[in-house]
Formats: structure tokens, C-alpha cells, sequence
């Protein structure tokens, strides 16, 4: 099995966002950048496939030289190899500018492959849209937000989360696959992986060698305005007997709020 | 016009569907153009007139037996035909499983880009402006679509309802042809969950147990409240999850989901950066903790500070007679 993972790097969940108006961007100094959490479900389900079936399993990032740190932990987890995707755009918010680069990628450079992992989203950009586009670029079957796969022969199987329920989802390799928690629960790197990570060499693959025309890749989305969620106003705080508090709280829902 | 897609599950129209239909009327109205919707699937001509209800002047629908069961690559294939004949400028769909899962390849498809899960569109120069939250809600980015056609997807519980009319409009049946082969993944079967209860994302009251619940028997309390407040639904932090005392699909925050309801109440939960992400955007904030510096408090519009097991019963007491009279 050939099997190809696709992972972002973000900032990492604990990270308080901050706003530079003039640029209109998120400050990135003092940001802590990581493997987006959805995309270690993806890397897992990945070696776990490798492990039951055999094949190879190979990481690619689209972003700026520093995406090196990312797919240096997944070499260290176990992916044989990783490939570095340059994009120095920054953060546009456009999905399918990244689906481009990335078919393109697989339409030139790297065309052998039998399943594509992705998360269901990047933490970050929560946009939850490039395996879809990767999917419809390629002419592919596509099930997202998965929490249970299962591959034989060429056909696949999984289950993916809907408001309530999982819906039963069937399809034939090649295809793509999004993952979601509950998946498979990611291993950590070991020492051996580690070291074995570091002296591993990252092939780097431009946007130029690629062949991509700069105006296939245009910003359809047009950033007008970065802010901060509205503050919300102090509430009020209660110490009393449970009873009392309760009562109170009741009221407030009722009568306040309007909610009850 | 603007189209916007219908979402249909067990041949009832999600309720979502109707919130983006009713904001693309609002925006429709102020452009200047018609509202349309479209119904994809088997047998849903029935639900046409709902749609009238609100706002849509016509009905496309696309019927194969095909498309019985959802398959993002045949309802993909489904929806360009009938796009590339009516040409749209905006296309609107609800954030909802489905919609998260085929506008993108729709967009795609169609070479345009799409903005997921907005929380606000406006009218600019004859297009679309929409805000949409990002970082799961630590900030919000507002985008100008550029595209054409323009495509946005609407996140459920954050737009209003229209006040239903007594519409009338022209339903337009086409017969769908996609080759067999084309339905490349497809729905075999719906597992629901156990008792069928109501997503979080689609609840109007979220009752939210974390790790101060103590163990997975005393979630019990909060689905006694859930069972008296009305359309409500039971939420849980990572730490409650991770526990196992509860399955995933009720996590809240941001790598679970995010909530807007008119009311979340959040017990024994301290309030993380990660979990404030997934609910500082519901229109009112209830949160009980025996810490009184628990950062749940900062986002609360009332607190109690005391002991979930000692509130929890009197508070049901409470609004069980509030909701009797
Ligand atoms: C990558 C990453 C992603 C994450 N994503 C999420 C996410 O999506 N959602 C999420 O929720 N968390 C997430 N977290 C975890 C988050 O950081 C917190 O650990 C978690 O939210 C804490 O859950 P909690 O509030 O239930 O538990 P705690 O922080 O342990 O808080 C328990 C609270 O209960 C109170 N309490 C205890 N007993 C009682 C009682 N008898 N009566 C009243 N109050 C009581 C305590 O005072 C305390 O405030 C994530 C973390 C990481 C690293």
C-alpha cells in the first residue's frame, strides 16, 4: 500500500490569539507551531495500515521552511519518508489554493498512491475543506471525518460522524479519507525515531517546479477584516445555599434571559 | 439568483437548511436577485412546499434512484449539471456533516473557492460579504467572495428563522443521469446513536458535564435536565471523554465541536482556552464550579459557585415548575 498523509502546521491550541490590524494578520511571534492534532490521526491510521498490510507510508506539508519541524516528528513516529511542499503565501484561508498545489503534486510528482490521509480540518483555519477538493481535483471518492476505516483488497469501508449517528460509507481505493478523534489513538515518537528523523533528508518541492501558473492560484477569498470575538460582559457570580442559587439561577433563565 | 442547497435526512428538511434559506431572502432581497433552493435525492418533491415557506420563489429538483443515499461524488455531479444550466451567483449551503462534506467538493469542481461555517453575511456592491469565526473563535475573519458564482456555508443555529409565509413558487423537476461508476462513495448504512439523541450543534439549550462530574454514572443528573428542558442536548469537556465517560461525538471545543445555542450550561467544567473556543459564541452562559476562580466565570453570564450535586437537583425542581406554568 502506497499511503500518503498530508498534515499542516498551526499554532497550537493553547496559543492566545492576537491580531495585528494594520497587516491584518495573526502575530506569529511567540506563537507555538505544531502538527495540527487532527493529522496525527491521520499519520497513526497511516502506520497502522502499514503495519497490518505493508507499503510505505509518506508525509507531505504545503507552507514555509520551518514546516521542516512537523515532518521531522512524523519521520520520528514512523512515516519512511517526507516531502516538503514550499509555499511562503502564508496563511491565505484559501482551501482550494492548497488543493491545487497538492493535486498538482500528485498529478506530476508523486502519481503512485492508493489512499490519501488528511485531518477533517486544521486547527486554525477550521475550514475542513481540502480532502473534498483534493478529492473532486483527482476525480476520487471521499469520506470525511472518519472514526473508523477499514481497507480489503481495493475496497474500503468507513465510518464517519454525522450530527447524531455515524453513516456506513463504502469505496474503492484510490480514494481520500479524513480523519477525526476516536480514530486510533496517536503513538508518541521514540528516541530511535528521533535520531533517525534528524538525519533523514527532506526533499523540497517548489511551487515553479511544480508548474503551476501564479494566476491558477489566485485569492478568491479576499481577507477584508481580522478582529477579536466580542468581549462578554461580566456576568454575575453567586455564592449561597444550593437551593437559594438554583432558585435564583431559574429565575434569571426565566425572567433575564428569556431563554426558559 | 442565489441557490441554496436543501439538506434533506429521512425526508424532512434540517431545519438549518431553512436558516440559510431564510438569510439568503434577507441578502437575495437587498441584491436584487431571486432565492432559490434545490432538493437532491429520491422521492423529496414533498418537501417543496416547506420550501416556499421560506422565501424560495423555485424548487429544483434532482431525483435519481441513485442519489436515494448520499454520495458526495453523485450529488456533486448531480448539483454542476444543474449549475452549469442555471448559473447562480451566490450558492449557499448549511455547515452541517453533509454540507461540510460537498460544498467543498462542489467548489472545487466548479473552480471557486468557499468560505465554511459563517456566522454573518452582508450585501457589498452587489456581492457577498461573510464573517466566519476562525482559530475555533478566537478571532473572526471577514472575506469579500470574489468568485463567480460566490459560495459560503452557513453555520446552523446562528441565523434566524424568516416568519414563514404562505408561499407559492414553481417546482422545476430534472431527471439526473450519472452513470453508476460516477456515485464513488456512497452511504450504506446509518448507525444512530444510542437513545437518538440531539447533536450539540443543533440543540438550542447544551447542558455540559466536565471532569467535576466525577464519574460516567453521574451523567445521569445532566440527562435528567436534558430530559426536562426542551430541545436540549448533552455536552462534555475533553477530560470528561477522555475518562470515557462519554463518547466523543458530545465533546465541545476545538478539536470537538462548536456550539452557539441560546443557552450553555456548563457544570463542573474549569473553562480551558480549548474549551472557551467551542462555546463563548452561545447567546448566554450558565456555569456552576466550586472554584470561585475558575476561568468558566469570565465568560458566564451567571455563576453559581458551589457543588454541581447539591444545585443540580434543586435547579431541576426549579425549571420543572418554571416550564409547567
Ligand atoms: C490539543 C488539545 C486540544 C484540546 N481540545 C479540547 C476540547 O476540544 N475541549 C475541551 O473541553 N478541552 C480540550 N482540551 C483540554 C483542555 O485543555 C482541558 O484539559 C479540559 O477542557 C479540562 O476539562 P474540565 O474542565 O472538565 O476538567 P478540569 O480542568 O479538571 O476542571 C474540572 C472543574 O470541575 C470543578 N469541580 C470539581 N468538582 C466539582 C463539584 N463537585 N462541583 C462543582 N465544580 C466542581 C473544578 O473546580 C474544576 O474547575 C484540549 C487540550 C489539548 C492539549
Amino acid at each position: 500500500m502506497n499511503l500518503f498523509v498530508f498534515v499542516k502546521r498551526v499554532p497550537d491550541t493553547e496559543s492566545k490569539i492576537k491580531i495585528n490590524h494594520e497587516t491584518n494578520s495573526i502575530v506569529e511571534e511567540g506563537l507555538n507551531f505544531v502538527l495540527s492534532p487532527y493529522d496525527e490521526y491521520a499519520v497513526e491510521e497511516a502506520l497502522q495500515i502499514r503495519e497490518a498490510k505493508g507499503g510505505q507510508v509518506t508525509v507531505f506539508s504545503v507552507g514555509p521552511d520551518e514546516t521542516q519541524t512537523i515532518l521531522k516528528k512524523c519521520l520520528a513516529m514512523g512515516a519512511d519518508e517526507a516531502v516538503l511542499i514550499k509555499d511562503g503565501a502564508g496563511e491565505t484561508y484559501d482551501s482550494l489554493r492548497t488543493a491545487k498545489i497538492i493535486s498538482q503534486v500528485l498529478k506530476t510528482k508523486h502519481t503512485q498512491f492508493d489512499l490519501l490521509l488528511f485531518g477533517k480540518q486544521s486547527v486554525g483555519a477550521d475550514s475542513a475543506q481540502v480532502p473534498s477538493m483534493v478529492a473532486a481535483l483527482l476525480d476520487l471518492p471521499q469520506v470525511n471525518v472518519v472514526t473508523d476505516l477499514e481497507i480489503e483488497g481495493n475496497a474500503g469501508s468507513a465510518l464517519r460522524e454525522i450530527e447524531g449517528a455515524r453513516e456506513k460509507v463504502t469505496f474503492m481505493l484510490p480514494a481520500v479519507v479524513s480523519a477525526q478523534k476516536g480514530l486510533n489513538e496517536p503513538r508518541y515518537e521514540t528516541l530511535k525515531g528521533i535520531m533517525a528523523a534528524k538525519r533523514k533528508e527532506i526533499p523540497v518541492v517548489t511551487l515553479e517546479e511544480l508548474g503551476i501558473q501564479p494566476d491558477e492560484l489566485t485569492i478568491q477569498l479576499e481577507l477584508t477584516k481580522i478582529e477579536s470575538p466580542p468581549a462578554r460582559e461580566r456576568g454575575k457570580i453567586i455564592e449561597d445555599e444550593p437551593g437559594e442559587a438554583a432558585k435564583k439561577l431559574a429565575e434569571f433563565l426565566h425572567q433575564d434571559a428569556k431563554v426558559i | 439568483m442565489i441557490l441554496v442547497y436543501v439538506e434533506c435526512r429521512d425526508f424532512k428538511i434540517k431545519q438549518s437548511s431553512l436558516e440559510a434559506l431564510s438569510e439568503a431572502k434577507r441578502r437575495g432581497d437587498e441584491i436584487g436577485i431571486e432565492t432559490t433552493a434545490v432538493l437532491v435525492g429520491h422521492a423529496v418533491d414533498a418537501l417543496a412546499p416547506e420550501v416556499f415557506r421560506y422565501g424560495a420563489s423555485k424548487v429544483y429538483i434532482l431525483e435519481n434512484a441513485l442519489l436515494a443515499h448520499y454520495s458526495p461524488s453523485g450529488f456533486t455531479q448531480a448539483l454542476v449539471s444543474l449549475i452549469e444550466e442555471i448559473k447562480p451567483e451566490i450558492i449557499l449551503f448549511a455547515a452541517t456533516s453533509m454540507g461540510k462534506d460537498l460544498s467543498p467538493r462542489l467548489a472545487a469542481e466548479l473552480g471557486v473557492s468557499l468560505a465554511s461555517d459563517c456566522i454573518q453575511t452582508a450585501a457589498k456592491n452587489g456581492k457577498l460579504e461573510v464573517k466566519r469565526p476562525i482559530f475555533a473563535g478566537k478571532a473572526f475573519a471577514s472575506f469579500m467572495l470574489n468568485s463567480s458564482p460566490q459560495m459560503a456555508s452557513l453555520r446552523p443555529n446562528v441565523f434566524p428563522l424568516a416568519e414563514p409565509v404562505d408561499g407559492h413558487g414553481e417546482t422545476i423537476k430534472k431527471e439526473v443521469v450519472i452513470p453508476e461508476n460516477q456515485v464513488k462513495d456512497k452511504v450504506t448504512e446509518i448507525l444512530k446513536a444510542e437513545g437518538a439523541e440531539l447533536d450539540v450543534t443543533e440543540a438550542d439549550i447544551v447542558v455540559t458535564g466536565g471532569r467535576g462530574m466525577k464519574g460516567p454514572e453521574n451523567f445521569d443528573l445532566l440527562r435528567e435536565l436534558t430530559a426536562v428542558l426542551p430541545h436540549s442536548a448533552l455536552g462534555a469537556s475533553r477530560s470528561a471523554v477522555d475518562a470515557e465517560w462519554i463518547d466523543h461525538q458530545h465533546q465541545v471545543g476545538q478539536t470537538g465541536k462548536t456550539v452557539s445555542p441560546s443557552l450553555y450550561m456548563a457544570f463542573g467544567v474549569s473553562g480551558a482556552i480549548q474549551h472557551l473556543a467551542g462555546m463563548s459564541s452561545s447567546k448566554f452562559i450558565v456555569a456552576v464550579n466550586k472554584d470561585p476562580d475558575a476561568p468558566i466565570f469570565k465568560v458566564a453570564d451567571f455563576g453559581i459557585v458551589g457543588d454541581l450535586f447539591q444545585v443540580i437537583p434543586p435547579l431541576k425542581e426549579e425549571l420543572k415548575k418554571i416550564l409547567s406554568e
